[in-house]
């Protein structure tokens, strides 16, 4: 199939304004896959003018029915299951994921969720409201406009999925900046836009760097809404961004230091295989990821022993290898950054159990790491590694864990493993985190939102909760002779 | 001779029923455009279309608009488990043509027995573990979705069956029912995972919330004047929700039904969800009412039926009962409102489908200054319809379904002469062979006649004079029924002044016949109970469970 490497606008492909490209690169190998035209802000002017134009009263986009919206949503779900292999094997190209798991995690979940927006698009109802007075009184659930969305690297295909599913489906027009480090999948799914049928304008899709490209989105005074998943870091800039020019409407979807509270009475060999698989999936580069594990005290050193054997088993290697659990990280930076962390955690006095070293010649591989007696000070329990660097803290009673669990500037996940059905509602209950799990750990529905408290963000994506973000509640109220009931 | 229509004959070649044009030579959507509802029951998919550009449009657009020829029926037995049946007692039900009386086929006919037979195997499917209910509600999503699809796929074929058994007119059935039904199953098939319980903060040391869960094993009842749309309505919020169906179609038009039946068991339903049983209502619909082991009956049809169904559920095991019943359903203009629209819309609001519809507009109010007007140009509008057979081009009044409904119909006719009314066109039989009535307009009529108060579900329409508002809320709400009415004005306060007041559980403003999937639908009064379509129709396909969970510390 084609290899899409240039801007999409206006359902066309473009070169960039000023004729950059930048490599993308296999992180398996650190070759370069090819060169991809950057989008910086000249391009994004022309993006948000074809997605403002297609958003313009008495377009194709606006006269939609609703119902027929959800049907090329539908349409689109079932272009990309048509096209399900090739689209894992270019994410797992471009983006390191083992290839059996972009296959059957990534793209089936990519098709759930834009089918299940697919259905919303003409059940997002507004009400009728009986307000007092000698008036009728309804509301109309209006698309926000013109959404900026820019999108991380660690699961390319699926935020993009996750931002189109509920902007599309309410009606907005999306100009939309991919990550640099994986473009290639977002650019195929372009061609599918286009394919299925949707109207000029209404999905634009830009590769480009966030400090030209991303901030240009983030700023621009025609940008109606901005969404955004990725660092907390970035985060603050685009909630500045937003203040500094037209208060467009902000959801942020940021990082996390997510606890995981393993209780004494858990099944010990189902909560060390969950623990495991919540740190160490897609290469420990989840923003949910289980980074804090708490174990409590009487069966904690058995934990660790497990966990460090399960770790050691972790088969790290060629992602297109189906036996392969692990690949390499996404880029350089990211590499580098994990293995510094590896360094402060020994220097700060974790006990390192097994990894914590470069695990192949070439590409970007670490080996799966795990940290004993880590202290809730350290750096490594404190800040987001987004690796495959596992910490087990001790803890003792259900009030110290909660309360450590909590002491933190993020709240995106967390979750608890006991047989107790009481503790399992205080310790869910206490938790400060958009995301609960109970006894099992990265659970995701298209139907169940998804988000965080405190600096982990801002909304939620998914279910039908998503849909708020992408809507303007416009009440009318109408003067009536009498109102009766 | 028969296939030409006689004096009505249009010259203008191509014509269809509430004066849409249909380009018979080419892709007939392509032309065709009209104020949204105007006689539809759902709107036309391709509406707006001269603003949409091509690439908009879906697959499922059409590219043939003529009937199949000689079709073949495929499927005349009873679908029980995903197989095909004899009836236990070896008998069957003649399926005829009523625009010729030609006999189609025979189909097998169902009584107890096979209701029984057919509630196991729904029950069974309806078991805890079972491949239904054990999947994912998505899933269930996705198989109604499948289903619109093969749907889509055999719109020509369902829709030639659907105006050979019927009468309807082809087009119309391939337009509006076809349409509306592959909409019906999209639209539930949206909502699978989607049926929202909540959390509740109910007072003390407690966690509540509710399920929303399938009732179970739902008996449905529908009738022979939109066969197949009826039963996207009746099966797609049932199954969404995670029941099991035993439904019967009409003994007047069982084909469509069957066919879905072959198409639900190839979208991949598991055996027993869902079962087709042809038959009488006095033998298998009351089985399914009096059946002990159904949860839920639903029915559409008279309301004379409805009150039979209800009494038969207190009667047994109290099952769930929903609705649909008949309608005498005020259509009320205004003097200030476009004349011609609001003549198009009250013609098209009471002949739509022979005039066979329980929405029918079979009470048309019209304000005094207006009134002499208006009945000349319905008159007018009412003489230009074109009979025939309705698989032809041109056509837009095929046949009465039935002997028994032309007799009663005929009978209400004359009673609307003998008692005074004036009869400006037609009034009897058209044709020899076939069942077909001439379109008939009365005016003068007076709220007391039996035209005027008795459904008539025939191209029969009553058109009074009014003068107050006042006057004209009170006649249009002086009836037992209450399933939809209309008014047309261009004056705000007027439109939501009657708009509030009439008891209907559907009022058009400037409109007639609007409907859709996303809407709900249903009766106040004596025209029914519940509602189908919209969010609103899942309440009537769910059992809400609360589950309260005691904790120790609560906290907000």
């Amino acid at each position: 199939p084609e290899v899409f490497k240039m801007l999409f606008i206006n359902n066309q492909w473009q070169d960039a304004v000023s004729g950059k490209t930048f490599p993308t690169i296999n992180p398996a190998t650190g070759e370069v896959i090819c060169q991809v035209a950057e989008a910086d802000e000249a391009d994004v002017t022309k993006a948000v003018k074809a997605a403002r134009d297609a958003f313009k009263l008495g377009s194709p986009w606006r006269r939609m029915d609703a119902s027929h919206r959800g049907l090329l949503l539908s349409r689109l779900a079932d272009a990309i299951e048509r096209d399900s292999a090739y689209l894992a094997e270019l994410e797992t190209l471009d983006n390191g994921k083992p290839y059996a798991v972009a296959y059957s995690v990534d793209l089936p979940n990519v098709v759930k969720c834009l089918r299940y927006y697919a259905g919303w698009a003409d059940k997002w109802e507004g009400k009728t409201i009986p307000i007092d007075g000698d008036f009728f009184c309804y509301t109309r659930h209006e698309p926000v406009g013109v959404c900026g969305q820019i999108i991380p690297w660690n699961f390319p295909l699926l935020m993009q999925a996750w931002k189109l599913g509920p902007a599309l489906a309410t009606g907005n027009t999306v100009v939309m900046k991919v990550a640099e480090q994986t473009p290639l999948t977002a650019l195929y799914v372009a061609s599918l836009i286009k394919e299925v049928g949707f109207p000029e304008g209404v999905v634009n899709i830009l590769p480009g760097m966030g400090p030209s490209a991303g901030a240009a989105i983030a700023r621009h005074m025609d940008v109606d809404k901005v969404a955004f998943t990725g660092s907390t870091e970035v985060g603050h800039l685009i909630q500045q961004a937003s203040g500094n020019s037209n208060l467009k409407k902000v959801t942020l979807e940021l990082g996390g230091k997510s606890p995981n509270i393993i209780l004494s009475d858990a099944n010990m060999e189902d909560a060390v295989e969950q623990s495991h698989f919540a740190l160490f999936f897609n290469q420990g580069q989840c923003c949910c990821a289980g980074s804090r594990t708490y174990v409590q005290a009487d069966i904690y050193n058995e934990f660790v022993e497990r966990s460090v054997e399960r770790a050691k088993r972790r088969v790290v290697g060629n992602p297109f290898d189906l036996s392969t659990e692990q690949g390499p990280q996404v880029d350089q930076e990211q590499f580098n950054k994990i293995l510094g962390y590896i360094s402060s955690g020994k220097r700060e006095g974790a006990k390192l159990m097994c990894g914590g070293g470069v695990a192949a010649d070439r590409g970007y591989f670490i080996q799966p790491t795990v940290f004993g007696d880590v202290q809730d000070d350290m750096t490594i329990a404190r800040e987001e590694i987004f690796g495959p660097v596992m910490q087990i803290l001790k803890f003792k009673t259900l009030e110290e864990v909660v309360e450590r669990a909590n002491d933190t500037k993020y709240g995106l996940a967390a979750a608890v493993f006991t047989k107790d059905i009481d503790k399992a509602h205080y310790v869910s209950n206490g938790l400060r985190a958009g995301t609960v799990w109970i006894n099992c750990y990265d659970v995701f529905g298209a139907q169940a939102p998804f988000g965080g408290y405190k600096a982990s963000g801002n909304g939620r994506e998914l279910g039908e909760y998503g849909l708020d973000n992408y809507t303007e509640v416009k009440t009318v109220t109408i003067k009536v002779p009498q109102k009766n009931s | 001779e028969f296939f030409v229509a006689n004096e009505m004959k249009q010259t203008s070649g191509s014509f269809c029923p509430e004066g849409r044009q249909f380009n018979m030579s080419s892709q007939p959507d392509k032309g065709h455009q009209k104020q949204p509802g105007n006689g539809h029951t759902h709107q036309d998919p391709n509406q707006n279309q001269n603003h949409r550009p091509q690439h908009v449009e879906g697959p499922g657009t059409p590219a043939l608009s003529m009937p199949i020829p000689d079709v073949h029926i495929q499927y005349t037995k009873l679908f029980i488990n995903n197989e095909w049946h004899e009836s236990s007692s070896g008998r069957k039900i003649p399926v005829h043509n009523p625009a010729t009386g030609e006999l189609l086929c025979e189909v097998e006919e169902a009584d107890a027995e096979d209701v029984d037979k057919a509630v196991r195997s729904a029950r069974a499917a309806f078991q805890m573990g079972s491949p239904w209910r054990s999947m994912d509600a998505s899933d269930r999503g996705h198989l109604l979705n499948k289903l619109a699809d093969l749907v889509e796929r055999d719109q020509l074929l369902l829709a030639t069956l659907e105006a050979l058994d019927s009468g309807k007119v082809f087009l119309m059935a391939f337009f509006v029912d076809l349409m509306a039904t592959i909409k019906t199953l999209r639209y539930y098939g949206g909502w699978a995972d989607k049926i929202h319980g909540k959390t509740i903060p109910i007072d003390g040391e407690y966690f509540t919330y509710t399920r929303h869960e399938p009732i179970g094993v739902c008996g449905q009842i529908i009738p022979w004047n939109f066969p197949v749309m009826m039963f996207a309505w009746k099966i797609a919020p049932a199954l969404c929700c995670g029941n099991t169906v035993v439904i019967k179609p009409a003994e007047q038009t069982p084909l469509t039904a069957l066919h879905m039946a072959a198409l639900i068991k190839e979208a991949g339903f598991p055996p027993g969800v869902v079962n087709v049983l042809p038959g009488y209502g006095p033998t298998a619909g009351c089985a399914i009412a009096h059946h002990m082991d159904i949860d839920k009956v639903a029915f559409t049809g008279s309301t004379a039926v409805g009150k039979i169904i209800q009494k038969a559920a207190g009667d047994t095991n109290l099952k769930r009962v929903t609705l649909e019943l008949g309608g005498k359903n005020p259509n009320i203009v205004f003097a200030d409102s476009d004349l011609e629209y609001a003549v198009e819309q009250a013609h098209s609001g009471l002949f739509f489908n022979q005039g066979q519809c329980c929405l029918a507009g079979s009470r048309v109010f019209v304000e005094e200054p207006i009134y002499e007007e208006f009945v000349r140009l319905s008159v007018e509008k009412a003489r230009s319809k074109v009979l025939g057979n309705p698989l032809l081009p041109g056509v837009d009044q095929g046949p009465q379904i039935d002997q028994k409904q032309f007799d009663k119909i005929m009978e209400l006719i004359e009673s609307g002469k003998r008692e005074g009314a004036t009869l400006e066109c037609g009034g009897s039989a058209w044709n020899q062979q076939g069942l077909f009535i001439q379109p008939t307009v009365f005016s003068n009529v007076t709220d007391d006649m039996r035209i005027a108060k008795e459904e008539i579900f025939g191209p029969v329409q009553q058109i009074m004079c009014f003068r107050s508002v006042e006057e004209v809320i009170q006649r249009a709400n002086a009836t037992h029924y209450g399933l939809a009415a209309g008014v047309f004005t261009n004056d705000i306060d007027k439109a939501l002044t009657v708009s509030s007041a009439l008891q209907a559980g559907m009022v058009w403003v400037n409109c007639y016949n609007a409907m859709s999937a996303q809407c709900p639908f249903g009766g106040f009064k004596m025209s029914g109970n519940g509602r189908e379509l919209g969010e609103y129709a899942l309440q009537e396909y769910t059992e809400v469970k609360a589950v309260t969970i005691k904790i120790s510390h609560k906290n907000s």
